[in-house]
């Protein structure tokens, strides 16, 4: 397991979501009101790219002809036959302990704190396979 | 592999072009009437994978090159068989019959010709046999239509003898009927009980058409007067064929003096008669319990894989095919029996 | 079919009406005259051949040419007197109220009907329970024809025909089921109806075969749209019975619901769990016809495939052969737990007998 550096901050405005290729896995990022959740980017039904779905809201209903709508954005919907994804854990809304998608773990980190000013090197437990590091931003990182 | 079921997406605009200029002079001065629309909020929009929709513009299925991104090279697809859905039932016969001639023509042109994989079914007035035979007959000989379609949602049950005409050319021709769920009835609900409320009921319960016109179809006695005829379920699944034809079979042992049409058991015209594609791929909560259902029902040379791009109930070939049992199976059902369907050397 | 423990019982024996003069005297004195004058017949029209094969066991005709299953007679020698000698009897009077198009008279004849089965049949032996006959196409008037007789022990569910205008998950017929939860009742849909509609969704078909397999489609229909319709999640108490429409297509057609249901459940956010569970909690299934398969190994499949071992209700289907010559064989093939509970214990059960 290593943290990955995937993004600015700025990159990925509230919600919004980029998708990133680290370690060989295309692995969404959405950022859901300042905080960010990674998620693989493969519908674990039939294998759509699950990260390209629409972002929609919890939809509940206390009864026939009753709708309510909840954390409007933070349920992803598959493209393609649209199976239901919590953003926040991956869990699939029909069976939430039986189905789900990988959910990655995520930080965000001030460049100063992955660029020590001195050597300009990355340290030890963080990869950046496309990033040019600088002090003034800050960085999403996930860790696969 | 073979793909059984590709939906382009004919454009008014695109269509227009190879309409006469009588048609094209009523397209500007009327319009066309378009058959009634969606009736619900469906799972997407145009029913579509979200992701389907061309970069370039225009609806899923309308452009050829992103259709060939997503779906022809993105798995090893020898042939694609296209179903366009642009209805030839709208107005009156003459103008469905001038509509069907043309979408034809622009399939050859912008679809068939430029891509040598694709092949397509050949759109015909159905309601009308005459006319529909009429453009059979015009493409004959023309091995890039492969087939014959008809929605199911007709306005009969297809064993009915206004649509024999259609079967006659059609088997003249070595050409398959092939029955995809859509259409217009002309005011049949899409259930034997009326309107459901939901899109979900109605997806589910399109099966219903093809159910009716399995019956009809051998019992209205259609095999015995065309034995050559080749019938292809497209978007039906699979799974309840079996039951119907456990039901049909015992019904007919003892009603059969009724129904004097009838020479053999149901279900060995429906074996002998039918093949079906594989969308929407049924999903039984244990994989043995589809195995079960595919050597119940006994058709391993009948069954045709298709994967209704661009639409959202879409099937991927590499896990749909995954719940059939046997690599020798599933050979048959990604390719061999298409080929020898079709005729696809 | 034996019947392993307790004594059987039969869910699905038909109470025919011999013709509307058996009704005269419990119609208002209005429907009467109106009868005698007008010289209408009644819904009981010949709405598939009656020589079919089908329609009555061969010798079941009593000698003065009076249909069978029309007197008590009938069943008590039948049905009540014969193996598996049945402890009880479900009365399933069929009589195409649906196709009555003035309100008024749907509903008369309706109370007509469950005045006379409470009369010659209920009264005259213990062992036999009805189910109610309701207009079906009122919503409004079947709901009063329901509590008008919910308090006559001897009906024991609420009787709609599988043939509709609209499926019943629709709005309009919540009342009805409202109005059976309330009173502890299922609701059972049989095989059959007029509502004027054809049976199948591209017209009507030529022959009575057609038609006859073909209305395990419409069963399908009904069964989707009171799940879809959230008729359980309102009446979480709420059972649906399937009277003689099979039960061999209900696994394949859950696979499909089932798989829609994951994708497509924001459309009908009350459903939440899989369509299968909904079934298996609420929903029973006559055994006559099975229309099964008749190999032994494909036909215990397809039964443990049903998912649960409540949901089968053994039932003739008297007077009318459906014909399940092999259907002995493949019900003995499975367990006599389960045949118990078949031919017995989901019955009582469910109509707490
Ligand atoms: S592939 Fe995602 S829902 Fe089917």
């Amino acid at each position: 397991m290593a943290k990955h550096i995937v993004s600015t901050v700025a990159e990925i405005p509230p919600g919004t979501r980029k998708l990133v290729e680290v370690a060989g896995r295309s692995i969404g990022v959405f950022n859901i009101g300042g905080e960010f959740f990674a998620l693989r980017n493969r519908c674990p039904h039939q294998g759509a790219a699950l990260c390209t779905g629409q972002l929609g809201s919890a939809v509940t209903s206390p009864g026939p002809g009753r709708y309510e709508v909840d954390r409007a954005g933070e349920i992803l919907r598959c493209p393609w036959h649209g199976w239901e994804y919590d953003v926040r854990t991956g869990q699939s809304w029909f069976d939430p302990k039986g189905v789900r998608v990988k959910a990655y773990e995520t930080a965000v980190a001030p460049g100063s704190a992955l660029v020590p000013p001195a050597t300009g090197l990355l340290p030890g437990p963080y990869v950046a396979e496309t990033f040019a590091v600088s002090i003034e931003e800050d960085y999403v990182l996930v860790e696969v | 592999m073979v793909d059984c079921d590709i939906h382009n997406h004919l454009t008014e605009d695109a269509v227009s072009k190879y309409l006469p200029k009588k048609w094209r002079d009523y397209d500007r001065q009327f319009g066309r009437r378009m058959t009634p629309g969606d009736f619900y909020p469906k799972a997407t929009p145009m029913a579509s994978r979200t992701d389907a929709w061309p970069p370039g513009g225009g609806p899923p299925g309308s452009d050829l090159a992103f259709l060939r991104k997503q779906l022809l090279d993105a798995w090893p697809i020898e042939v694609g068989i296209l179903n366009t859905l642009i209805s030839v039932r709208n107005q009156f016969r003459d103008y469905d019959a001038a509509l069907a001639t043309a979408a034809n023509a622009c399939q050859v042109a912008e679809w068939l010709a430029p891509e040598p994989r694709l092949r397509a079914s050949l759109l015909v007035p159905y309601e009308d046999a005459a006319l529909a035979v009429a453009e059979i007959r015009r493409h004959a000989g023309d091995r890039r239509f492969v087939q014959v379609l008809i929605p199911s949602r007709t306005s009969e049950p297809l064993g009915q003898r206004k649509y024999w005409p259609i079967f006659a050319a059609a088997a003249e021709s070595g050409l398959p009927i092939g029955i995809h769920f859509g259409g217009w009835s002309g005011g049949h609900p899409i259930s034997g009980a009326g309107w459901p409320t939901y899109y979900l009921e109605y997806h589910t319960g399109m099966i219903q058409t093809f159910q009716a016109h399995l019956i009809s179809l051998v019992c209205e006695g259609v095999f015995e007067e065309f034995p050559g005829l080749k019938i292809v379920f497209i978007e039906g699944g699979l799974a309840w064929i079996a039951p119907l034809l456990w039901r049909l079979d015992r019904s007919w042992r003892q009603l059969k003096a009724e129904n004097p049409n009838l020479r053999r058991a149901p279900s060995e015209y429906v074996r002998g008669h039918f093949w079906l594609t594989t969308q929407p791929i049924e999903e039984p909560p244990e994989p043995s319990q589809f195995a079960g259902m595919i050597s119940g029902l006994g058709m391993d040379d009948r069954l045709l894989f298709s994967t209704d791009y661009p639409h959202w109930d879409f099937d991927n070939p590499d896990s749909a095919l995954s719940s059939f049992p046997g690599p020798s199976l599933r050979q048959k059902v990604r390719r061999d029996n298409a080929r020898a369907l079709y005729r696809l050397d | 079919m034996d019947s392993p423990g307790s004594q059987a019982i039969d869910c699905d024996v038909h109470a025919v009406l011999p013709s509307i003069e058996a009704l005269l005297p419990f119609l208002p004195a209005y429907w009467r005259e109106q009868i005698g004058q007008t010289g209408f017949k009644g819904p009981t029209g010949r709405w598939y051949p009656p020589g079919l094969p089908t329609s009555e066991r061969p010798g079941l005709r009593p000698a003065d040419g009076s249909p069978a299953a029309s007197r008590v007679e009938h069943i008590q020698r039948d049905v009540l007197g014969q193996a598996p000698h049945p402890s009880h009897a479900i009365l399933n009077c069929d009589c195409a109220v649906e196709s009555l198009h003035n309100p008024d008279a749907a509903s008369a004849v309706s109370g007509a009907l469950n005045e006379w089965i409470a009369a010659a049949w209920l009264a005259a032996d213990a062992r036999l329970r009805a189910s109610i006959v309701v207009p079906s196409q009122f919503p409004e008037l079947a709901v009063q024809e329901i509590n008008r007789r919910a308090g006559n022990p001897g009906f024991v569910q609420v009787l709609l025909p599988v043939r509709s205008e609209a499926p019943y998950g629709s709005r309009n017929f919540r009342p009805v089921f409202a109005a059976a939860a309330r009173h502890g009742l299922p609701v059972a849909l049989h095989y059959g109806g007029l509502p004027g509609n054809p049976p199948t969704p591209v017209g009507w078909p030529s022959f009575y075969l057609e038609e006859y397999a073909g209305m395990t489609g419409v069963f399908q229909t009904q069964l989707i749209s009171i799940i879809a319709g959230g008729v359980f999640d309102e009446h979480p108490g709420l059972r649906l019975v399937l009277a003689e429409g099979g039960f061999a297509w209900l696994p394949a057609m859950l696979w499909r619901f089932d798989k829609n249901w994951k994708g497509l459940r924001r459309e009908i956010p009350w459903v939440r769990r899989p369509p299968s569970d909904y079934v298996r909690e609420h929903v029973r299934l006559t055994t006559a016809p099975a229309d099964a398969p008749e190999d032994p190994a494909q036909f215990r499949d397809v039964v443990a495939q049903l998912g649960s071992d409540a949901m089968l209700l053994y039932a003739s289907d008297y007077p009318h052969a459906h014909g399940d010559s092999a259907s002995d064989a493949v019900w003995s093939g499975l367990s006599a737990e389960l045949r118990g509970k078949i031919m017995s214990a989901n019955a009582r059960a469910l109509y707490k007998l």
